[in-house]
């Protein structure tokens, strides 16, 4: 977690270079463990880049920084649970996308070397609390997110390879995670974290325009992966059957199959959920589904299988034919049902800052607070493996995270102080720069030279 | 402007300054002419045939008529005035459709007035979306449905978004439940004229004409920036630059000052008795001349603050104003030169970076131009953000109180209802709670910034149209039935 520091330092001359991680002591907070009760009033000790200590009795070690929150919240660091944050910079412009692949790779795409730490949405995502995301590939042709008529124009898709290559393929590409801290060359905390793969309409256009095709052909090429797991020797003498995926696409379905690395399933309808449900049960596989607006519909089912949810709270409206039953108490009803829920801000936009008002809507509509908290940190944590490090305040932890000046799921309230690794963030980014230059007083000369 | 009739509206468009019973009846009856020594031909008054008479043409007029309503007293909320005030433990007196009172607690309820117990609540006008596709981009989104841009050519001024308008877009009744009393439909942004807007009352309706909204005028759709360009450079036509937008709606205003001139001088000389050739009616410029003439507002889809500049010099060169600009996500760097030109934002409070036209979107761009003076409107775009335009204008407000602008709720909930209301021409009779004005309201849980408000009831001319506790008051569209949901979506 602390590896980076010194390079940090050379490498960012130009940003604010982050300092060495101090003592901290945050005082006067309410502070939202995540995994325990809130601590209506106490302080919470960053030391070493780790949490070192919280509660409500606790005097801050000799030497630290003090920082009196004066009644703000103290939070975990929010993870965004499924973006293109550094692997998609400007959606329109078609050379800044690298979170979608053309007909080329399919499982194989790594979005992990898609990642620019030198993002300039990365500032903006952290100034909104932001400190880690997974950063997941998107199927070219089949759209980004929700809102297709952005500003309505004529909606162009511009994923990477989408431009007259004929269907997408059947699988998206690998998943990464990453955390944001400034100033440090390599944000990647891991890859190959899952694959992605579309059912239903986006799922049917990857496998030639039905849904009866997409199943036969995912169960095909988990089928092929095993065998080609079984035996690679085989397959590189040229001695196994033909596959329908490459050795590439087959390699990255392995540790699937194995059931190490989960299938992201992008996923809507309630009878599609159904279906991956049991493609999960039949081919002993791990899932996490992703959309699933019509989830309440089958959340005992969900529950049983034990598989977490990730979706946006918004999604209230018919926008297709599989996303008929949207409603805005989804969250409630899948986290009654005993399903894991994390939820997403908007991948479109660079508008991840939404999903902490997202999780406020979800509560405002019937999720439990403490649910809706946990929607936007320990749960994502969870979802991608992490949580044994970040998503929660314990003892021992890593130590991102955020002070607000007021309930972390509300309008009215900002980060006031981000920590990652236990080192404040800047809280500057391309946008607070444009801010402050048009908010400063006119000195006579162009804006330019402010 | 502001007291300008849909049912005039084609008599408006191209006769101003004449009456418009001058081109039927006033014609060669004038004592001069037979006086001359040169008696003139004796031209017979004869009206156009139907049709080809834009000025007589009958339209396609409002149908509304205010659901149910009796006179209601709300007693004991916190209510947003949008002219200023925020007043506690208010009242607000309704009848017959309209605001009656507002005021204080000591305000007298008439008799024979349902009294709401509204303490802790918040009421506020009811939002106003001035950016909205519903029904012309309805959901279910699929193209047999996709009827927002005539992407045809970069001129289709002759469109009008009304006819495009499916009534059973089930994202009206999800906006109501958001507060929306009243929407802008406007055309998509493919083309540098995508043509007329219209108003609409957020009432279910199984016509358009049921949702019109009464004396709004029209607003004309234009488009600057990267969407006309790359649509119609894609066809290898022009637009294909930045250039060739600017040179595209020069032409336009040409050819649509030459014809307001044609007109004109056609019903001069019916009125003087002299013989006339009516100019052949053209849709397309009926609409354009229609904003010479300052009765079509324009409404300017434009990101960029350079931009923004280059379409006011347009606008000067041709003698038109620009209403609002729309997505004006660079208004801020240009707050003076607005309030100047009295010209209207309206902008999201947090997209940014999706397009290169809209890389220095920031959350405090509203918040600058309310500190240059400048006219701020929250818009949606977006059938989902138009549920909780209450919201985007907090992220706004609190994007200004971040940099200790103390922008108080009471200001703030102007941009999402008077503003909006100004910037359609309808200012005059809704978005703000005053004796007189309709009585759109919308009853809130809760202070209506807050992420867990929630509208628990909406009332549009008086009339109980949503109520979040009672399934009687809870529209479904036709095409929910039978779906799974059956279209309940809270």
């Amino acid at each position: 977690m602390i590896r980076s520091f010194l390079l940090a330092g050379v490498a960012c001359a130009a940003l604010a270079a982050p300092a060495m991680a101090q003592t901290i002591a945050i005082t006067n907070a309410r502070i939202e463990p995540v995994s325990g009760p809130a601590i209506p009033s106490g302080t919470i000790v960053l030391k070493d880049g780790k949490i070192a200590a919280l509660g409500a009795g606790i005097a801050p070690p000799a030497g630290a920084t003090v920082i009196d929150a004066k009644g703000g919240v103290v939070t975990p660091g929010l993870i965004a649970p499924s973006s293109n944050l550094t692997a998609s910079e400007i959606s329109g412009v078609r050379e800044t996308r690298d979170d979608g692949t053309g007909s080329a790779l399919s499982a194989a795409f790594d979005i992990a070397y898609s990642v620019n730490p030198a993002s300039a949405m990365i500032g903006l995502a952290r100034d909104g609390g932001i400190t880690a995301s997974a950063v997941t590939p998107v199927l070219s042709g089949a759209g980004g997110g929700a809102h297709e008529h952005a500003d309505d124009g004529v909606v162009e898709d511009m994923t990477a390879g989408a431009a007259g290559a004929g269907d997408p393929p059947l699988f998206g590409g690998q998943a990464a995670f990453v955390r944001l801290q400034a100033g440090d060359t390599d944000l990647v905390e891991g890859s190959r974290l899952a694959v992605t793969v579309s059912l239903g309409e986006s799922g049917a256009r990857a496998a030639g325009g039905s849904r009866g095709a997409s199943i036969v052909l995912i169960k095909s090429a988990l089928e092929d992966a095993r065998a080609f797991a079984r035996n690679r020797a085989a397959f590189e003498q040229g001695a196994t059957r033909e596959f329908g995926l490459s050795r590439l696409d087959l390699t990255a379905l392995v540790p699937v199959v194995q059931g190490k690395t989960p299938l992201l399933v992008r996923v809507h309808r309630a009878s599609d959920i159904r279906l991956a449900l049991k493609l999960a049960a039949d081919e002993k596989i791990r899932i996490i589904l992703e959309g699933a607006e019509e989830g309440w519909v089958v959340a005992p089912e969900i529950a049983k299988a034990g598989v977490p949810v990730i979706l946006d709270s918004q999604a209230d409206l018919p926008e297709s034919f599989e996303t008929i039953g949207s409603r805005l108490d989804n969250a409630a009803r899948l986290h009654a049902a005993g399903v894991t829920v994390a939820i997403n801000g908007s991948r479109d936009f660079n508008n991840l800052r939404q999903e902490r008002l997202n999780a406020g809507l979800a509560v405002a509509n019937g999720l439990p607070y403490a649910a809706g908290l946990a929607s936007v940190t320990l749960a994502p944590a969870k979802i991608w493996g992490q949580a044994d490090r970040i998503g929660s305040l314990e003892v021992g932890k890593t130590a991102d995270v955020v002070l607000w000046t007021g309930d972390p799921l509300e309008t009215t309230s900002w980060a006031d102080k981000v920590f990652i690794g236990g080192v404040e963030q800047p809280r500057d980014s391309r946008q607070t720069q444009l801010r402050d230059r048009y908010a400063a007083p006119d000195n006579g000369l162009p804006p330019a030279y402010r | 402007m502001t007291g300008w009739r849909y049912t005039a509206a084609a008599v408006g468009v191209l006769a101003l300054g004449l009456t418009a019973c001058a081109t039927t009846t006033g014609t060669g009856s004038k004592p001069g002419a037979a006086a001359a020594a040169k008696p003139v031909e004796k031209v017979e008054a004869k009206p156009l045939p139907k049709g080809l008479d834009g000025a007589a043409s009958t339209g396609f007029p409002s149908t509304y008529a205010p659901l149910p309503s009796r006179p209601t007293a709300f007693v004991g909320a916190t209510i947003l005035t949008a002219t200023g005030q925020q007043i506690d433990n208010g009242v607000v007196v309704v009848s017959g459709g309209k605001i009656t009172a507002i005021g204080g607690p000591g305000t007298a309820v008439p008799a024979d007035t349902a009294v709401v117990d509204a303490k802790g609540k918040w009421i506020t006008p009811g939002i106003i979306d001035a950016h909205s596709h519903l029904g012309v981009y309805p959901s279910p989104g699929v193209s047999a449905r996709s009827d927002g841009n005539e992407a045809t050519d970069p001129n289709t001024a002759q469109v009008w978004s009304e006819h495009s308008v499916w009534p059973q877009d089930p994202g009206f009744n999800r906006a109501r439940a958001g507060g929306v009393t009243t929407l802008q439909i406007l055309p998509g942004s493919a083309n540098l004229f995508g043509g007329r807007s219209v108003t609409l009352k957020n009432v279910p309706s199984l016509t358009m004409q049921g949702m019109k909204f009464p004396g709004a005028p029209y607003g004309l759709k234009m488009a600057c920036g990267e969407n006309p360009k790359r649509v119609y450079g894609g066809k290898g036509r022009s637009p294909s630059t930045a250039m060739g937008n600017v040179a595209g709606f020069r032409k336009a205003w040409i050819d649509a000052a030459d014809y307001t001139r044609k007109w004109d001088d056609y019903r001069a000389k019916v009125q003087k008795g002299e013989k006339a050739d009516a100019p052949k009616r053209d849709l397309q410029l009926d609409t354009l001349s229609g904003v010479l003439k300052g009765e079509i507002l324009v409404q300017n889809h434009c990101y960029r603050a350079d931009e923004e500049a280059v379409m006011i010099d347009i606008a000067r060169e041709f003698g038109y104003k620009i209403t609002m600009f729309h997505h004006a996500i660079e208004s801020y760097k240009i707050g003076a030169l607005l309030a100047k030109e009295d010209i209207c934002s309206a902008t999201w409070a947090s997209w940014t970076g999706f397009k290169m036209e809209s890389l220095d979107g920031i959350d405090a761009n509203a918040a600058l131009l309310w500190k240059a003076g400048a006219c701020v409107v929250i818009h949606s775009d977006d059938p989902i953000m138009t549920q909780r335009l209450n919201q985007e204008a907090a992220i706004a407000m609190t994007a200004g109180n971040r940099l200790g602008y103390g922008i108080s709720r009471a200001e703030a909930i102007k941009w999402i209802t008077a503003n909006p209301a100004k910037a359609m021409g309808i200012g005059d009779k809704t978005g703000s709670i005053e004796p007189g004005k309709a009585a759109d309201l919308v009853l809130w849980s809760r202070d209506p910034f807050s992420v867990y408000a929630q509208a628990e009831q909406v009332y549009v001319d008086g009339a109980l149209t949503y109520d979040r506790h009672d399934p009687k008051y809870q529209p479904k569209s036709d095409f929910e039935l039978g779906q799974t949901g059956q279209g309940a979506f809270n």
